[in-house]
């Protein structure tokens, strides 16, 4: 009985990290989210980021949307946040978002402070020129 | 007075952050039978989404408590309650202005209710302090087709 329960808790933990995965590149950070960007998730992910920004040196940080089709406002807060961070030395793009995506987007303002390319090698390619 | 609902539903949930993906999709499934563009079911998924995030954010500032989720239709029209018992709001009107924001510490961003009144019809908000809060949202949905 406890072995499956703790086999179960393992197997939560696991699922826990699909929500999300990212990928540093010399200063760049590419973070794919698996799961849809609200407040549960950008608590989740806050502090992760922030740690490898630091840890890293990360200077361009690139949020791939391609995956999910939902961001509420706690999304926009977490961009803007590293927004913050970032927006003297580096950057900040929104790759492969979908329609209702965009439309957050757009009422926010967002756009007129992040990069918004149709997917994550534009915007890497972007970052490079 | 409120019209009889040809249908309703209601459910109660922990005020838990994991439980915010539960109820827009929730809100979402029981309005799909209005037959709702792509656009009008993520528009409702946002504004619940909000809705629900305030009470957990703000009305119980991350305590346990719980949230009441009511949906009912009247011909082509929802009507979205969300409710909860925390700590209220004293100041409405000042809370639904677009960007105020009382935890800018936790990047709450300030455009919670601006995006229920973007994505809905129709919002309402009743609340003070100690006493709870409950938004009523409504939208004509699949009008459209």
């Amino acid at each position: 009985m406890e072995a499956a329960k703790s086999a179960a808790n393992e197997e939560m933990q696991e699922n826990k990290h699909t929500d999300y995965i990212y990928m540093v590149t010399g200063d760049r950070l590419v973070i794919s989210m698996n799961a849809e960007l609200d407040h549960h998730l950008a608590d989740e992910m806050r502090d992760v980021i922030d740690t490898i920004i630091e840890e890293r040196g990360v200077r361009h940080l690139i949020f791939d949307f391609s995956k999910i089709s939902f961001m509420d406002s706690s999304g926009i807060g977490l961009i803007m946040g590293r927004y913050k961070k970032l927006q003297e030395n580096g950057s900040i793009s929104i790759a492969g978002a979908n329609d209702s995506i965009q439309r957050i987007i757009l009422i926010s303002g967002l756009h007129k402070l992040v990069h918004t390319c149709k997917d994550v090698s534009q915007a890497a390619k972007n970052i490079e020129k | 007075m409120e019209m009889k609902a040809d249908n309703a539903m209601e459910v109660i949930f922990d005020a838990k952050s994991e439980n915010e993906s539960f109820a827009r999709v929730t809100a979402a499934a029981f309005c799909t039978r209005l037959d709702p563009t792509v656009e009008e079911i993520a528009d409702i998924k946002t504004a619940v989404s909000e809705a629900v995030t305030n009470s957990i954010v703000h009305g119980y500032e991350g305590i346990e408590g719980k949230i009441t989720l009511k949906v009912s239709l009247v011909g082509q029209e929802v009507r979205i309650e969300v409710h909860d018992d925390g700590i209220g709001i004293e100041n409405v009107e000042q809370a639904m202005e677009p960007l105020y924001t009382t935890k800018p510490e936790q990047e709450r961003s300030g455009m919670g209710f601006s995006f229920m009144e973007a994505f809905m019809d129709e919002l309402k908000v009743y609340s003070g302090k100690n006493s709870g809060t409950t938004v009523i949202m409504k939208k004509r949905i699949g009008v459209e087709n």
